[in-house]
């Protein structure tokens, strides 16, 4: 028990890390991933072609590999050197936005087209539609993908070990090597678990906040 | 007054019509009839602005209506057969959201609007209430004061019996002859021949009227 408490101050600065790039990520790849459902919509096949290469690659290619690409990769080539925290960030949202993107395009499918029609007659614009009509249906109809897409989010965020971050994970990494002991991971799986179950029940509230109407 | 000329149609390699002409006059109910899938819901579509026309002309009090599809404005009022109602928004949501978003009237303005289209449909009980709470009968007039509160040169209904009982008809029966005694223009899309009767207007037979 005092050893726990001896070690809980350095794994709650990894967990402000972990919160750092999660909420950071939610808070960009969302309204990405909604941008690039509309894309997909789009009768331009340029910017089909584009978004469909797009996530192809961040869903078919490992989080890793594209997090040690765009710290390591993208400074060898002489493109940009982004600080670790900064590459972390945009590797993650341009990765969950793809993730995103796909589950809001299965919400748009599942919008009748009498909706848009309905909207049409009254004279509503292809914006107004989407923004009053379509994509506040879209939201309720994802809401329980995304939940599981943030959980595995906070998962995910462990990651960022691989470019030297500091994150939860990596302070029980640190401490359990430091005092040959499983202690700090038992800590750490708590942890974790207080944050996912904190998020399972938060996104539970907004779906029964949702389910005024069907 | 709606005016239609040589208005013509082919889908798919088929002539749904060709050179249909029509003219309703201000006040006017006109009953389009004839059996299933003889294009009479494509010929609303056009009509609506959400189909394109192969050819033709339509105008409505003098002005020319889009026929390629790509219509803006609300011009003609719809009555879809499935209402297509704003589940997320309530009775009066659904009334006044176009007044205000697209035709952005003052918001006294919309709320008298949407308190006497809701007296007028006998809706104010259901006023809060979200469209899946409701009966067919009360969404279809929901939908119809919807399309009013945008002050439409003509009010379009689609098949408006389709899944209701005979009360309900009766019900869709007195609203339109209502509407129709404050110089509302109606045109009714029916396969339905005892309501088209019941209505009383003009008929306008879609098997034997158009050429195709």
């Amino acid at each position: 028990m005092q050893y726990m408490l001896e070690i809980l101050p350095s794994l709650l600065n990894g967990l402000k890390m972990t919160l750092g790039v999660f909420s950071l990520t939610l808070l960009g790849a969302v309204p990405l991933g909604m941008l690039v459902a509309v894309a997909m919509k789009s009768k331009l096949v340029v910017l089909r072609a584009v978004t469909n290469a797009y996530i192809t690659v961040m869903r078919g290619t490992p989080l890793l590999l594209q997090i040690v690409f765009v710290y390591y990769g993208l400074s060898l080539a002489n493109i940009v050197t982004l600080p670790r925290f900064e590459a972390a960030v945009v590797t993650f949202i341009l990765n969950y936005a793809a993730y995103f993107a796909e589950i809001f395009r299965g919400g748009f499918q599942s919008i009748s087209q009498g909706q848009y029609d309905g909207a049409k007659v009254l004279g509503f614009n292809r914006i107004q539609t989407l923004r009053y009509i379509v994509i506040p249906q879209v939201v309720k109809v994802v809401m329980p993908s995304v939940g599981n897409e943030v959980i595995n989010l906070v998962k995910d965020s462990s990651l960022v070990y691989v470019i030297g971050l500091g994150d939860l994970m990596r302070a029980g990494n640190i401490a359990a090597a430091r005092d040959v002991t499983l202690v700090p991971y038992l800590l750490v799986g708590l942890l974790y678990l207080i944050l996912t179950i904190t998020l399972t029940y938060g996104m539970r509230g907004l779906e029964k906040r949702m389910n005024y109407y069907r | 007054m709606l005016e239609i000329k040589n208005l013509a149609k082919t889908y798919e390699g088929r002539t749904i019509f060709k050179d249909l002409n029509l003219t309703i006059d201000d006040g006017e109910i006109l009953t389009i009839v004839g059996p299933s899938g003889i294009g009479k819901t494509t010929f609303l579509r056009i009509l609506a602005g959400l189909l394109e026309a192969d050819t033709g002309t339509m105008s409505l009090d003098g002005k020319a209506l889009a026929l390629d599809g790509n219509r803006s404005g609300a011009d003609v009022g719809v009555i879809f057969q499935d209402f297509n109602l704003f589940p997320q928004y309530t009775v009066k949501e659904n009334i006044e959201l176009a007044p205000k978003l697209v035709a952005k009237h003052t918001p006294a303005a919309v709320e008298a609007d949407s308190e006497r289209l809701l007296m007028e449909m006998d809706l104010t009980v259901q006023q809060d209430q979200y469209p899946f709470q409701l009966s067919g009968g009360q969404k279809q007039r929901v939908a119809i004061a919807r399309a009013l509160a945008m002050h439409p040169g003509i009010l379009a209904y689609d098949e408006p019996t389709s899944g209701l009982d005979e009360a309900s008809t009766q019900r869709v029966i007195d609203v339109t002859k209502e509407l129709q005694n404050t110089g509302v223009t109606q045109l009714i899309v029916t396969h339905d021949l005892p309501f088209a009767a019941a209505l009383n207007g003009r008929i306008f037979d879609f098997a034997t009227d158009v050429e195709r």
